[in-house]
């Protein structure tokens, strides 16, 4: 399938429109739900850090530390994926599956059209702003952080910032993008698989969903052994 | 002009298309008849190369279809155009944009000609007032003028039709029957329709080729189907009670 995704493509113009149209629908309108979550989940890293310290001895600027390594390394980029790949996933399936059933795809190829590409193309270009969704996620995550830690006087301000600037590497981030690039790939292409080759009828689109999010999310974690292994190892 | 001969094609082992050959004229509203499981679609998929014949061979006016590579056989495609039994629109465009899309996707022309030229089928089918509406909000019978517009806009060589007015009530029927009758004599098109409709028989059966288990059981015209011998033609066509009783007043 992947072959054929990159042979004979779709003129520019509508490849233009498709994209912009992808751009929307699966990445501006993912924005909502990535915000909520990431930033509840890093108020919560951050309480469970501090309500864990009990030592005096352990300085308090560890909250801060501990949320901006739990966010930037795995809750933003590995985590949000499993979690769009509920969202983004199961929509990129069910679209596609539909057009299946009702055979839109086979009235595509009448046309003489390469219906692989006009479908999966203009998503797995769009997905490849999925860094700027991580990277919003992963800001909203330490300020959740930061939040949860001033308002429920776990530690001070101070402390705070001065964990998340604690032995910062860069390339921790540089690691977290490429992983969110190798996942945006498998999110738009394996739902995209198992809507494009379903078979049947309305039900089945249901089932290739779900299918579809259990492959996605086994190989998203799959992946993210083997690329931590290999870069930060 | 599309000649059949010698098709033949299977599933898992089960041959569902038997050594099918025929010829389908162009101008003419040509029918594959048969009961549910008779290969009609089969074949109808062979015809749009959506399935892969086992052996025989395809000739769309000179062209072997299986002697082409896949560049051919989707320029070939851009020859035709289908009417799906479900009308197969794209539910996420209006109606002028389902019409516009197949020129928009494969011709150079401007978005005013586009335009205007759709807007000119959409009337030719008398849908002028729904140029705005998306599938959704049509009725069947709409639905499938629109699938006929979409086939027909690109000026097709060839047309072919899955069951066109299953679904429809009677009246409706046969405006679909009629106008897919009218535009393949305008146009001078090579059109081929899936049917089990009797009603369909009777209106536009120029050539009709009966299928029973994926073999061609008779070939004829609309004339010569209810005066035949044909013992799996006449079970098929007198089946029903209002064909009977057609008959019996005939006799």
């Amino acid at each position: 399938m992947l072959r054929l995704v990159f042979i004979k493509p779709t003129k520019g113009k509508v490849m233009r429109k498709l994209i912009f149209k992808d751009i929307q629908d699966l990445i501006i309108g993912s924005l909502g739900i990535v915000a909520f979550l990431s930033f509840f989940v890093g108020g919560v890293v951050s309480i469970q850090t501090a309500l864990n310290i009990e030592s005096p001895l352990i300085p308090k600027s560890l909250v801060g530390f501990a949320t901006r390594q739990s966010v930037i390394l795995e809750f933003a980029p590995t985590f949000m994926s499993i979690i769009l790949a509920g969202k983004v996933g199961s929509f990129i399936t069910s679209s596609i599956g539909t057009m299946r059933v009702t055979e839109q795809i086979d009235a595509l190829e009448v046309m003489g059209i390469n219906s692989v590409n006009y479908l999966v193309f203009p998503k797995i270009i769009s997905m490849l702003l999925l860094p700027i969704v991580i990277n919003f996620s992963m800001f909203l995550g330490i300020l959740g952080g930061y939040a949860a830690t001033i308002y429920g006087g776990l530690s001070s301000s101070a402390d705070f910032i001065e964990g998340i600037q604690l032995d910062f590497r860069p390339y921790h981030v540089v690691y977290a993008f490429i992983k969110t690039l190798v996942f945006a790939m498998v999110l738009a292409t394996i739902p995209s698989y198992h809507g494009y080759y379903m078979k049947g009828g309305a039900l089945e689109v249901g089932k290739a969903a779900t299918v579809a999010f259990v492959w996605t999310s086994v190989v998203i974690i799959v992946l993210n052994y083997f690329i931590t292994q290999l870069l930060l190892a | 002009m599309i000649t059949l001969n010698n098709i033949t094609k299977s599933f898992d082992g089960t041959e569902v298309l038997k050594g099918i050959s025929m010829a389908f004229e162009p101008g003419k509203t040509n029918l594959i008849i048969g009961q549910s499981g008779s290969g009609k679609t089969v074949l109808l998929k062979c015809l749009l190369g959506l399935h892969q014949i086992d052996s025989g061979k395809m000739h769309f006016n000179d062209q072997a279809f299986g002697e082409m590579d896949e560049e051919g056989r989707r320029t070939l495609r851009r020859e035709m155009g289908m009417v799906f039994q479900g009308s197969a629109l794209f539910d996420s465009m209006t109606v002028l944009e389902n019409v516009m899309f197949p020129m928009q996707m494969l011709t150079d022309k401007n978005q005013a000609e586009i335009k205007s030229v759709a807007e000119a089928v959409i009337e030719r089918v008398n849908l002028e007032n729904a140029n705005n509406k998306l599938p959704a909000e049509l009725s069947g019978g709409m639905q499938k003028r629109v699938a006929i517009a979409r086939a027909v806009v690109m000026k097709p060589k060839y047309l072919f039709c899955d069951e066109p007015n299953s679904g429809l009530d009677p009246k409706t029927a046969i405006v679909i029957d009629n106008l897919i009758r009218e535009i393949t004599q305008e146009n001078n098109i090579t059109t081929v329709i899936n049917s089990h409709d009797m009603n369909s028989v009777m209106e536009i059966g120029d050539t009709i080729l009966f299928l029973k288990d994926g073999v061609k059981a008779w070939e004829g015209s609309k004339d010569l189907i209810f005066n035949t011998d044909n013992e799996a033609v006449n079970d098929f066509v007198y089946s029903s009670n209002l064909m009977k009783k057609i008959k019996q007043v005939h006799t």
